[in-house]
């Protein structure tokens, strides 16, 4: 499904990718550990496609699609998702005008017939009421003064409803309180599929313990410098990055 | 209307007279001196239909124009020097300037500090020193017509060359003493060379009781990675009629920080022309007024981001007691290549009594879309919750408004870094508090 | 960033082919004279059937205006305007005073038609909700073509007429208010539409009255070398209440065309008008050659206690707009608000903002003014707040920002905050800014374009403003700005 090779990245001259390689399969979800820094978010935004990044050399590809070749939008319609670390606010803009023009815009992008207000109400209002969204709040500008857990919800809201193949969730666990930390993992867990990958981006075991990862890799300045199965999260959370520290000091 | 020539008015032809009188005898070939006095000449004292001049009206301000003074005596000079107070307490070099004219015998030209260089102006005039090239480093200020009155009259002043880091300010100390009424026109240039460092105290003081009208020009030309922090003090006599500017451009990688302080005077008017020339400069330009009485205080700043990347804020805070009248006009100019530019202006203003006016005029002017810029601007009365709170805890009226009046002068003021001036200012704001109460 | 750099030269390229109102009507027209003298004024007023004292008011004004000069304080320039070079009236020949539609001439109809301005009550009432109805003076060059439902609004003791009509049935009524809320000398456009205007609608809402339904005025300047100078009147009686949109059209010309209005609003005792316009007036080619002059006086007075006025503008048309909608706060507790939104591209310059003056005691303000500059254009928000001595309890807040879509368009704020009473509390803020890299990024990585994320960008920005409109114009104003930033926006 994605196979990054050899992604060189820098910004400001400064280098935070450094060869990183990467494979997630279709139906996996792969999660990834790091430090602080060492260039988690800088991968997620680079495969969405955000300027201000100098790509160096490599490659993205997303079922054989040369991402890096993409502009952000289209890199959507061809489902990528980047659920943010931070999400941004647009103020005056209603969430549900936000999340309908974006919905119809991929549809169009993909050919399909864009949805009729009805319809795209009925299914903004399933996510909404799985993710325990009020509805209110759909109605305020997005992301405009909401809490940080409300933010994370709103993302993964987003997500549910634009149905994307692969979805980067970048901390989406931080501010999250508990009760909310199992509605996101429920509702991510329920739009997992053969046909669908996850990339997940936390610190935490605790979201591992919900939503739990075929794969996971650790991440150290700017590379993937081990990988294993779910219980190399666990020995993480034992041992911290210790170990990968020295290895760079050597 | 504004293109209908007036008649001269009584100040206006004075002046005229006394610059034919006095060209001949002011230092320097006068060649400047006279374009600049032609360029004031030809549209007179500026009115409220000249739009920099829209609440300060010179036309009706300046009625009579004070004879311009001499240079005064030995004697004279040491006992002006020993009434002065303003910023007595920081220990600094002390640069004086009595009636307009730099008092040698104070400064020890053999002990200067390393790194710090110092002209006479007169002389440097009559000699035609080289510095005097640097002299009027913001082209666009020649067209303010307080400027051109000083650059027409200016007898003396200082040059001063800053060419490395100094760690002891220097202290402009202007004082006007005299029992009648004259008028001065200082100026002083100030070249900061690249990687210097040089913190300037410039302190304004004038007899009571005489209509002094003072004309200062301070410029300043400071070069990539300098850090120049100033402190000025208008504690002018409560008859004058005092004028000043200061004129900055300011290389890249550098700090220039700037504060006014106005507690003195009839009628002021301070203005602030600041080029910012090279990237990464910071720059913070704040002002704490006090009026009461009649007085009259006007702020006038113009910043222009002539280069990308570089960030200003500017925090204009104004008290007004009784009927006095305050006056802001900033303006934020951004050019088409001063792209990432961030600038923030503020004007606050409070109206402490029935009476007051306070006109403010914040302006943006830009051409750079990679911007952030605003201004805000605030005028009002005291939070009456406050005082309602501060005067349920026992506070008499007059003690919890100046607590609050401290509070809101002291946003402006925390930003001098020299500790000793920045408890002074905090003891003016007090005394006069105190003297209000 | 390469996709903005795009933006901006599809901008650059905008064309005003845009603008789709640029059509002309051919229609047989009597004109007054070329320029402007005694006996042009005399022509004019001869053609309305004026009273003598309204003639008299003319000339006066013409006197006056002779001996004054231009304003040049805007942030706008433009070559001279030759006054002589212009026909000061032009009326279609076939009955310029129509009394009923079946007189207009069908070219007319046809026009407004295209525009989309509905004329014929009968079709206006198929199909539409009856609470949605607008009554419509349409205002072709110099005169009144047609007004509908005015015989339904007088039932409800609304008066609503074309001002030459109202000049001879109401003239007691209209010599009361008539410039005494811009006197005849107030400023150069003022008094040369004093001289001068031709037509432009009466509103009298008696005390006590609730119209019935919005009225509207849709001017529309056809003729060649024409300019257009209306006037409106609006009075609100005491306790009554109005609102009233205003429309603009012009078809698109190489020369520059002089558009120099005069409003009048009158507030009495808890009396409210609302008056929202939407200027889309020929704005000119990319070139800037072509397109409106705009020189336009509006003030409302708010002469009653408890009275509020609204002025709510979409502008987006004209070369040069010069504009302050302002309120005179006299009444105590009287209230004036100020929404706006100016959008501006190609060559066009934009000076406009509100005048607030407070007079009365515990009188408030608000003023909410967006500005969106594109291509080359010049765009300036100019106001005025003031709180004069007896004004007790002022209160305003403003807000006003900036947005600059491209490197070579300029956005200004010139601010003027006076006050003269200590209760008296103000708060004025102001941001200039271009659309966040990083709000646009958002909105692309969920699969909008370029054009769809700054169109959506843009809607939030001047969303407070848009919120004030009545809703088809609200619906209308928003399609407008998109087409203006047409390029940049999708
Ligand atoms: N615009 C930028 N300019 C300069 N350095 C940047 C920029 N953006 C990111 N960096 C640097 O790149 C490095 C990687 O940042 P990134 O945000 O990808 O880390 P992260 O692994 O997501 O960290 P965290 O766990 O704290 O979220 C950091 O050192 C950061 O400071
Ligand atoms: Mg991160």
């Amino acid at each position: 499904m994605l196979e990054i090779k050899n992604l060189v990245v820098q910004i400001e001259d400064k280098r935070i990718l450094n060869g990183l390689n990467l494979t997630v399969n279709k139906g996996e979800v792969a999660a990834i550990m790091g430090p602080n820094g060492s260039g988690k978010s800088t991968l997620s935004y680079v495969i969405a496609g955000k300027e201000d990044y100098e790509i160096l050399d490599g490659e993205i590809l997303l079922d054989g699609q040369n991402l890096l070749e993409m502009e952000p939008d289209q890199r959507a319609s061809a489902g990528v998702f980047l659920a943010f670390q931070y999400p941004l606010e647009i103020p005056g803009v209603a969430s549900m005008t936000f999340l309908k023009a974006a919905l119809n815009a991929q549809r169009k992008a993909r050919g399909e017939e864009e949805l009729t207000t009805p319809d795209f109400i009925k299914r903004v209002n399933a996510a909404a009421q799985q993710l325990e969204i009020p509805k209110d709040m759909l109605k305020r500008a997005l992301n405009v003064g909401f809490s940080g857990g409300e933010k994370k919800r709103m993302e993964i809201l987003q997500m549910a409803l634009l149905q994307p193949s692969f979805c980067i969730l970048d901390e989406t666990d931080s501010g999250l309180d508990i009760d909310a930390l199992r509605i996101v993992s429920e509702g991510v867990n329920a739009l997992r599929s053969p046909d669908r990958a996850f990339l997940v981006i936390t610190h935490y075991q605790r979201l591992l313990n919900h939503i739990v990862p075929d794969t996971v890799h650790v991440m150290h300045a700017g590379r993937i410098v081990k990988s294993g199965g779910k219980e190399l999260a666990l020995e993480l959370e034992a041992n911290g990055y210790a170990d990968y520290r020295e290895t760079e000091a050597a | 209307m504004a293109d209908v020539t007036l008649m001269k008015t009584p100040a206006e032809t004075a002046l005229a007279q006394a610059f034919e009188s006095a060209k001949t005898t002011l230092p320097g070939t006068g060649e400047s001196r006279a374009q600049a006095f032609e360029q004031f000449n030809s549209r007179g004292l500026p009115h409220r239909r000249v739009e920099e001049f829209k609440y300060t009206d010179l036309r009706t301000l300046l009625r009579e124009v004070a004879p311009f003074a001499g240079a005064p005596s030995a004697d004279q000079a040491r006992s002006a020097l020993e009434g002065a107070k303003a910023l007595k307490g920081v220990e600094a070099l002390q640069v004086p300037f009595v009636n307009g004219h730099f008092v040698r015998d104070a400064v020890d030209f053999h002990g200067l500090p390393e790194n710090v260089e110092i002209v006479p102006m007169a002389e440097a005039l009559a000699n035609g020193h080289d510095w005097l090239a640097h002299l009027s480093p913001v082209p666009w200020a020649n067209d303010n017509p307080v400027y051109q009155l000083n650059t027409s009259f200016m007898a003396d002043g200082v040059m001063i060359r800053i060419a490395g880091p100094v760690a002891t300010p220097l202290h402009l100390r202007f004082v006007t003493a005299a029992s009648s009424a004259v008028a001065t026109a200082t100026r002083v240039l100030v070249v900061v060379e690249e990687d210097a460092s040089v913190t300037l105290l410039e302190t304004h003081e004038s007899t009571d009781g005489a209509n002094h009208q003072p004309n200062d020009v301070v410029e300043l030309i400071a070069g990539d990675r300098t850090n120049v922090q100033h402190v000025r003090v208008n504690a002018e006599g409560d008859k004058a009629l005092a004028l000043s500017t200061l004129a900055a451009k300011i290389g890249g990688d550098a700090i220039f920080n700037s504060i006014n302080v106005v507690a003195g005077a009839a009628t002021s008017r301070h203005q602030v022309f600041a080029v910012l020339n090279g990237e990464n400069t910071n720059l913070r330009v704040n002002g704490a007024t006090m009026l009461k009485g009649s007085q009259h205080g006007d702020s006038t700043l113009v910043v222009e981001h002539g280069a990308p990347h570089c960030e200003s804020r500017e925090l204009f805070k104004t008290v007004i007691d009784n009927e006095a009248t305050g006056v802001f006009q900033g303006k934020i100019i951004v050019p088409h290549h001063a792209q990432k530019t961030d600038g923030r202006m503020m004007s606050a203003a409070l109206l402490l009594e029935e009476g007051g006016s306070m006109n403010n005029k914040p302006e943006l002017e830009i051409f750079a879309d990679d911007v952030q810029c605003a201004h805000g601007a605030t005028c009002g009365q005291l939070d009456e919750d406050l005082l309602f709170y501060l005067m349920a805890r026992g506070l008499p009226k007059k003690d919890a408004e100046s607590l609050l009046v401290q509070a809101f002068l002291g946003e402006a003021l925390e930003f001098v870094e020299n500790e000793t001036a920045r408890e002074a200012l905090v003891e003016t704001v007090e005394s006069w508090l105190k003297a209000r109460a | 960033m390469p996709a903005v750099q795009e933006t901006i030269d599809q901008v650059r390229l905008i064309d005003v082919d845009q603008y789709k109102y640029g059509f002309e009507t051919e229609v047989e027209m009597e004109k007054a004279p070329k320029g402007l003298s005694e006996d042009v004024i005399r022509f004019i007023s001869g053609k309305k059937g004026e009273p003598e004292w309204m003639l008299q008011w003319r000339l006066d004004a013409y006197k006056r205006w002779l001996t004054m000069k231009e304003p040049n304080w805007a942030r706008v320039s433009y070559d001279k305007i030759d006054y002589n070079d212009i026909y000061y009236y032009a009326a279609p020949k076939k009955n310029p005073a129509p009394k009923s539609l079946d007189e207009v001439d069908p070219e007319i109809l046809k026009t407004y038609e295209k525009l989309g301005i509905p004329l014929r009550e009968q079709e206006i009432l198929a199909g539409v909700e009856p609470t949605n109805r607008v009554a419509v003076d349409a205002v072709f060059d110099s005169v009144s073509v047609a007004t509908t439902f005015k015989a339904e609004l007088a039932k409800a003791g609304v008066i609503f007429m074309p001002i030459s009509e109202a000049i001879r049935e109401y003239p007691d009524l209209v010599r009361q208010y008539l410039g005494s809320v811009v006197p005849v000398t107030d400023n150069f456009f003022a008094t040369l539409n004093s001289a001068v205007f031709t037509d432009g609608s009466f509103v009298y809402i008696p005390p006590g009255v609730r119209c019935p339904m919005e009225l509207s005025t849709y001017f529309r300047i056809n003729e060649k070398n024409t300019g257009q100078f209306e006037r409106t009147l609006i009075i609100a009686d005491k306790g009554s209440y109005v609102s009233y949109l205003e429309g603009c059209t012009a078809p698109k010309r190489d020369e520059n065309q002089l558009h120099a209005a005069v409003v009048e609003l009158i507030a009495l005792d808890d009396a409210e008008i609302k008056y929202s316009t939407v200027q889309n007036w020929y704005p000119g080619d990319a070139e800037g050659r072509g397109g409106i002059y705009n020189f336009v006086t509006k003030r409302g007075d708010c002469r009653g206690r408890n009275s509020v006025i609204t002025w709510t503008q979409v502008e987006t048309g004209s070369a040069i707009t010069w504009k302050y909608p302002s309120c005179i706060l006299r009444g105590d507790n009287s209230r004036g608000e100020f929404y706006s939104i100016a959008v501006s591209n190609g060559k066009q310059q934009v000076d406009s903002g509100t005048k607030m003056i407070h007079l009365g005691k515990n009188t408030t303000s608000r003023i909410i003014s967006k500005g969106i500059a594109a291509g080359k254009s010049e765009n300036t928000y100019r106001g005025l707040v003031s709180a004069h001595r007896k004004a007790t309890g002022a209160r305003n807040f403003t807000n006003c920002d900036s947005l600059l879509i491209g490197n070579q368009c300029g956005a200004h704020t010139v601010p003027y905050i006076e006050s003269k009473n200590a209760s008296a509390v103000f708060e004025h803020e102001a941001t200039t800014s271009k659309i966040s890299e990083d709000q646009m990024f958002y909105c692309q990585q969920r699969g909008l374009s370029e054009e769809e994320a700054t169109a959506l960008i843009v809607n939030g920005f001047v969303k407070d403003v848009l919120q004030q409109l009545p809703m088809e114009f609200a619906v209308e104003a928003q399609k407008l700005i998109s087409i203006s930033l047409e390029g940049s926006v999708g």
